[in-house]
């Protein structure tokens, strides 16, 4: 039975599936949200577990080379549902809070998590398509969750009409490369491939396509409102797994369809759209007010660094993408989720960085945690995202690419100014107005403290390098 | 060559004469009592002329939702009911799970009332 080999190569992604379909039934049915809540968790838990088995298992491909297993697609899977495991953990209480709790929230987040394991395992242009349609189109439905109200309505109209928008280019693109070569998997496609007009149109479109979903500079429009007018916990799992997915999904692409044709030279044009998005990220950040539209655009920035360690296009490059993908996704999440924490003692406008003044104090542990992980983002050791930086931009200095890095520091070093100004709010200034802060809920406490303990932790764990994270990434490249 | 198009022709003209016939003979020997309902083109019971932008209740589009369910299934089972034989039993345990996963969405649909239009379709909230 081939059929159910494969299906173990895809275990973490069918898990999820099932676990999405018995959870919609739970919410026709009415069953308590607890329960489905507690449902997803084990479910996400299992498929974490079995996720990490693969990280160590062999690689291949399975379901007629549709999809990849073993190496960096085994990572891409850990981290999604790594990702999709911190985001529900934390969103219970918030979405309880801001009394946008429905029964299907679950399900959507598994049917979207099955869809980005898809797109991070893809190893044909077809599953390619079909990962990140079933994504996208959880994600729509996640984006207007807070119907009713104008910006809810606006994020969600915007995600909609963008990402089709953005999907034409990825189908248009994928029509033409088969159309130049005739193939749609990756391995035939590089086999095939020459520097043909027809297939260097396909490539480029297909670049918009990705350009796009990662939110690169000069197709970011969409992040900033589309963050904001999504449920706080949920723009986590946005700007976290769906990236994280995209990315990979990026890292396979460039490293096994299009790794060395002649005429076709990538490394320059994505040297020129990590520049453009590094320092439009950090440029737009430094004005804003909302510290929800701050992440977004941090995020766009983040987008630029890693776009540097593709640009360097060595196998050490990918390495540091990966590694800063697992970086950013346990800081990122943090630093949302202490956000959530603070927006749902009150309306939906707190998250207003004047609002924040004096909170550090009101409860210790949730303002130590954020600035812990605004820190990483920073990237100022001992924090992981420090390593993360240094791996991609040490990766270009070596491929001589000496220039792009010299911007990347550059630009990490204006984005001090936005991260530690939220920091100067929550300890240096005096409240207009007293604010009672709610306790958080033990388990929302706890997994915020695990990630922040991860956020140190790897930030410290390269000084004993047996077996760490970085080690075991590098032998996929 | 073009002789080969005649059978067409006259096909096209007995046609055109029959409709002709048929209708001049139902106006002929039965009731004419024209009005303003009868005489409106025919939009399957709507009104054919208005306002472009129009409201329709979202019923409508959870029942196309539902239309979209039996379509898909349609596109995949004629293809594999062809070469059903040559695709074999893995194929058929693949479609058996296709289907369920089709059916699942179906029966999430009717169970928070799509076709109930004397109420108010919900999410399944609180």
């Amino acid at each position: 039975m081939d059929y159910l080999y494969d299906l173990n190569t895809f275990l973490p992604a069918t898990i999820m599936a099932a676990a999405g379909l018995v959870a919609i039934l739970m919410a026709a049915y009415k069953a308590r949200i607890g329960n489905i809540f507690n449902f997803t968790i084990v479910a996400l838990v299992m498929a974490l577990a079995v996720s990490i088995r693969d990280l160590f298992g062999p690689d291949g491909t399975a379901f007629f080379d549709m999809i990849a297993y073993g190496g960096t697609a085994a990572f891409g899977a850990f981290l999604v549902t790594l990702g999709t495991l911190f985001c529900v953990v934390i969103s219970r209480d918030y979405l309880e809070a801001i009394d946008h709790h429905y029964r299907e929230v679950y399900a959507m987040i598994l049917f979207g998590s099955t869809g980005m394991v898809g797109l991070a395992v893809s190893n044909d242009l077809i599953m390619l398509f079909l990962g990140v349609e079933t994504m996208s189109i959880c994600l729509y439905v996640l984006a207007g969750l807070i119907k009713g109200e104008k910006i809810g309505a606006e994020s969600a109209l915007k995600y909609v009409l963008l990402g089709a928008f953005s999907t034409g280019f990825l189908l248009y693109g994928i029509a033409l490369i088969y159309g130049a070569t005739g193939a749609t998997s990756y391995a035939v496609v590089a086999g095939a491939a020459e520097a043909t007009p027809l297939f260097l149109a396909g490539t480029a479109l297909l670049l918009v396509g990705f350009f796009f979903k990662i939110s690169a500079v000069p197709f970011h429009m969409w992040t900033p409102d589309v963050y904001q007018g999504t449920p706080t916990t949920l723009t986590a799992y946005f700007a976290t797994a769906s990236k994280a997915a995209s990315f990979i999904a990026l890292v396979l692409v460039l490293s096994r369809m299009i790794p060395e044709i002649e005429g076709v030279e990538l490394t320059q044009l994505l040297q020129v759209i990590a520049i453009l998005t590094m320092i439009v990220g950090n440029l737009i950040a430094l004005v804003q007010d909302n510290v929800k539209r701050m992440l977004a655009y941090s995020s766009i920035a983040h987008a630029g660094y890693i776009l540097v360690g593709l640009a360097a296009g060595t196998p050490e490059g990918y390495t540091g993408v990966l590694y800063y993908l697992f970086a950013y996704t346990i800081m990122n999440i943090g630093a949302f989720g202490v956000i959530a924490y603070y927006e749902r003692n009150h309306a939906l406008d707190f998250t207003d960085v004047h609002n924040y003044a004096g909170l550090g104090y009101k409860f210790p542990v949730m303002g130590v945690l954020l600035s812990v992980f605004l820190f990483s983002l920073i990237g100022i050791p001992p924090f992981v995202g420090f390593l993360g930086k240094y791996y991609v931009f040490a990766a270009a200095v070596n491929a001589g690419l000496v220039t792009l890095a010299v911007i990347g520091v550059l630009a990490s070093a204006a984005s001090v100014f936005y991260y530690l100004r939220v920091m100067v709010y929550l300890y240096f200034r005096e409240p207009h107005k007293e604010y009672q802060l709610v306790r958080p809920g033990a388990l929302f406490k706890y997994s915020l403290i695990l990630l922040g303990i991860l956020t140190l932790w790897y930030g410290i764990e390269p000084i004993f390098p047996t077996d760490s994270l970085i080690e075991l990434i590098s032998t996929y490249y | 060559m073009l002789e080969n198009y005649i059978p067409i022709i006259v096909l096209f003209g007995i046609a055109i004469v029959l409709a002709i016939i048929l209708m001049s003979l139902s106006r002929l020997l039965g009731p004419y009592r024209p009005n303003k309902n009868k005489l409106n083109p025919y939009e399957s019971g709507m009104d054919p002329v208005g306002q472009a932008k129009e409201r329709y209740s979202i019923g409508f589009y959870l029942v196309a939702m539902e239309f979209i369910v039996f379509d898909l299934e349609v596109i995949f089972l004629y293809p594999w009911a062809v070469g059903f034989l040559d695709l074999g039993l893995e194929a058929f345990f693949a479609m058996t799970i296709f289907i369920v996963i089709l059916f699942i969405g179906l029966w999430y649909t009717l169970k928070i009332g799509t076709l109930d239009f004397s109420m108010k379709p919900t999410l399944a909230n609180r």
